[in-house]
């Protein structure tokens, strides 16, 4: 009984971690490179999910195959990423690098704000709810309960594809070991000759592009309504407090921890379910206050 | 003497003034609190388009006596502090005569003492907790519409009445204090009415949550006889879809009070079998209304501005303004003024009948509103690309509103099972 409990919740947890997951260690990634709390990351999830079910719905009136859906959803998720977050980064961040965090985090917020607007103004405020991905793979039965192959199957899918990818680029790569210099030591990476500029842009344009893609992911699932970017970067800020800011896989336990967390509250004590991923982070926090993976830093003199 | 003289002059007056007719204005500016921005504005829009269509409306006839009608609009999404310094700034800088507080329940609750500071004419025109006049004793406030007890009450009459061999029930609302609020007094109502019902699950899902996978697992686990969701907008879409997927919308009945604000958006998802509130009389497809001409005209320009069927907020925002005009006209003829003072007007509401859109409101002595609740269950209907409402009951607001000084929490815990039969439900089927 009690490890089918445990079966179920985490069958339950994994499409809702996987899709934090996404959002996170976006966030997470663009912290560790960039050095800045960007609280506008919650828009770029937001606004990927509503261009992604815009090209949904665009596909339902043209009559393609909804399976394109699903590129589509890449699709949307790159432009939101480059050519938003490309702007945001070129025109205002780069003016706050190394200027004090409350600053940093007083503009992302406006510009948060400025996006929140902009949602309403283009799709409105009524609720969008595109269910072609959600019907389109049909359930699978386990242990007598109905699952959805997207939930259960697609959005985790993606998300590991996402992980293995970011740890394979980041590890195995010239652009990826940069990166990771500049996450590690900025000061040092710089002198070495790195092109910070450059690392930066692009680390946000992907950062952006995660968000955008867990929103797109989440647009086959759930409903588009204004605020929906703000319940998400409080969560993911939490992922990534706990996973140690800057930490890729950090981040996936983390997600994986809160929805697995949620599920078995949900199952065992419903009044916890919203209190799961706080308790969590801080649980976490009081034991390793950088965070699960953080490595430690040599003090400078 | 001569000082002494003067002072009882000037209390006399004062006195004098105070129940003589205000000096006409110019326009009559009103301030309404509503949601543009956050979840809640899938309320708040339509409540505002509503407004705007209506004021246009009545100013086209001349106004309210020969008064045209200014609204202006106060955003409840940015929050409580905001709201109140707002809500100040339109009663006195703008000189609001009248204000209509809101949609969300505890900015009601927070801005009723506020009217009262300020002595405006404050009209509750869309929030739902019991609390505002069982707990409060106000003379500024009063509420066109109905409030949770009732609105939870007829939603548990409707169900007993017409699915009466369920055994359990669970209950998935959303965690916060409306959410909690509705559950409590439908599960208060619901156990005075069938005692032996079993509660197999209370879950409260976060406000705004993007997955409900756990608790569509629990809901296949435990196989509920009756599963009751208080929840609305993207919420309430989103567990709707999502049950939808995994084939759980079919297996028990469905309770969804605040549902008919859902119907349009959800489209193909909802299937036949769930049982449909609509927070008052309010239906587009309204059974004894959708042959007057005002209803059918202002339902197909709602359509036109829109694009979409009106909802509830829509109707109580008909519900309030009519009620607003209807008070200034009888104050002006009670006291045979052209413009009524603001006492006179604040009479004028006690007792007050008045019509919206759909049936007759009337207004208590505790300023608490008496509006009908109307409960049905979804088809399938070939006629509309999403589900309609048949089989349709209407609840007197009179016998399912929680008398005059008597708390819903406690009056619900002793209703009989045989108000689920009173001969003054009105009910509504196609088959007849």
């Amino acid at each position: 009984m009690f490890l089918q409990t445990v079966l179920l919740a985490t069958l339950d947890g994994l499409s809702y971690g996987a899709q934090v997951f996404l959002v996170a260690v976006g966030l997470s990634l663009i912290f560790g490179v960039l050095r800045i709390v960007n609280v506008a990351h919650g828009s770029f999830y937001a606004i990927g999910a509503y261009v992604a079910a815009s090209f949904g719905l665009l596909l339902a009136a043209s009559g393609l195959s909804p399976w394109l859906s699903y590129p589509a959803m890449a699709l949307s998720a790159v432009l939101v990423g480059v050519l938003l977050g490309g702007l945001l980064e070129v025109t205002l961040l780069r003016r706050i690098y190394g200027k004090e965090q409350v600053l940093q985090l007083l503009v992302t917020f406006a510009v948060f704000m400025i996006f929140e607007d902009l949602q309403k103004a283009i799709w409105g405020v009524s609720p969008y709810f595109v269910n072609t991905p959600l019907s389109l793979l049909g359930t699978v039965n386990i242990l007598g309960i109905n699952y959805s192959l997207y939930q259960l199957v697609v959005v985790p899918a993606f998300a590991v594809v996402v992980l293995l990818t970011l740890r394979y680029v980041l590890r195995s790569t010239r652009i990826g070991r940069i990166v990771t210099a500049v996450t590690d030591d900025r000061e040092a990476a710089a002198a070495m000759g790195v092109d910070a500029a450059k690392v930066y842009l692009l680390t946000f344009m992907i950062g952006a592009s995660l968000a955008a893609f867990g929103g797109a992911l989440a647009s086959g699932s759930t409903s588009l309504v204004p605020g929906m970017g703000s319940g998400m970067i409080i969560l993911s800020f939490a992922v990534a407090a706990t996973a140690g800011l800057g930490r890729i896989e950090g981040a996936a336990v983390a997600a994986l921890m809160i929805g697995l967390g949620r599920s078995i509250a949900v199952y065992t004590a419903p009044e916890f379910d919203v209190l799961v991923p706080y308790l969590i982070m801080f649980v976490v926090l009081l034991i390793k206050p950088q965070g699960l993976f953080s490595v430690p830093q040599t003090r400078k003199v | 003497m001569i000082r002494k003289s003067i002072g009882a002059l000037c209390a006399a007056m004062l006195a004098a003034s105070s129940s003589q007719a205000a000096e006409k204005p110019k326009e009559l500016v009103i301030g309404i609190t509503t949601f543009l921005s956050g979840p809640a504005s899938v309320f708040g829009v339509p409540g505002k388009n509503a407004a705007d269509m209506m004021i246009a409306d009545l100013n086209a006839k001349g106004g309210i006596l020969g008064v045209p009608v200014r609204s202006i609009v106060i955003d409840e999404g940015a929050g409580a502090n905001q709201l109140m310094s707002e809500y100040r700034r339109v009663v006195l800088n703008e000189k609001a005569e009248v204000m209509f507080a809101s949609v969300s329940s505890a900015n009601c609750l927070a801005l009723a003492p506020v009217a009262e500071d300020l002595e405006v004419p404050n009209i509750l025109w869309d929030c739902s907790s019991p609390r505002i006049f069982e707990d409060n004793k106000y003379k500024f406030n009063v509420r066109t519409q109905a409030h949770t007890g009732a609105e939870m009450l007829a939603a548990a009459l409707y169900l007993v009445k017409n699915k009466p061999n369920f055994k359990t029930v669970a209950g998935v609302n959303q965690d916060y204090a409306a959410g909690r609020d509705q559950w409590a007094l439908f599960l208060t109502a619901l156990k005075a009415l069938k005692p032996d019902v079993q509660v197999v699950a209370e879950l409260f899902p976060k406000f705004g949550a993007p997955d409900y996978s756990t608790e569509i697992s629990r809901i296949q686990a435990l196989k509920p006889d009756v599963i009751v969701n208080t929840s609305w907008g993207g919420d309430l879409d989103t567990f709707v879809q999502q049950a939808a997927a995994r084939g759980a919308m079919t297996q028990g009945t469905y309770v969804f009070p605040l549902g008919e604000s859902s119907l349009e958006r959800l489209g193909n998802a909802l299937p036949a079998g769930v049982v449909i509130g609509a927070r008052g009389d309010h239906y587009f497809d309204h059974p004894k209304h959708k042959s007057d001409a005002a209803f059918q005209d202002f339902v197909k320009r709602y359509r036109e501005k829109t694009g979409s069927y009106p909802i509830y907020p829509v109707f109580h925002m008909s519900q309030a303004m009519s009620a607003m005009q209807k008070a200034y006209e009888k104050a002006a003829v009670d006291n045979k003024v052209p413009w009524p003072s603001k006492e006179q007007l604040l009479a004028a509401f006690k007792n007050l009948s008045f019509h919206g859109l759909t049936s007759e409101v009337s207004i208590r002595d505790d300023s608490q509103g008496l509006e009908d609740q109307l409960i049905g269950t979804t088809v399938r209907n070939p006629a509309f690309n999403f589900a309609t409402l048949d089989n349709i009951a209407i609840y007197p607001g009179k016998l399912v509103t929680t008398p005059i000084g008597q708390k819903s929490a406690e009056w619900l815990t002793k209703i009989k099972s045989d108000l689920a039969n009173d001969p003054s439900i009105e009910l509504f089927s196609a088959k007849q």
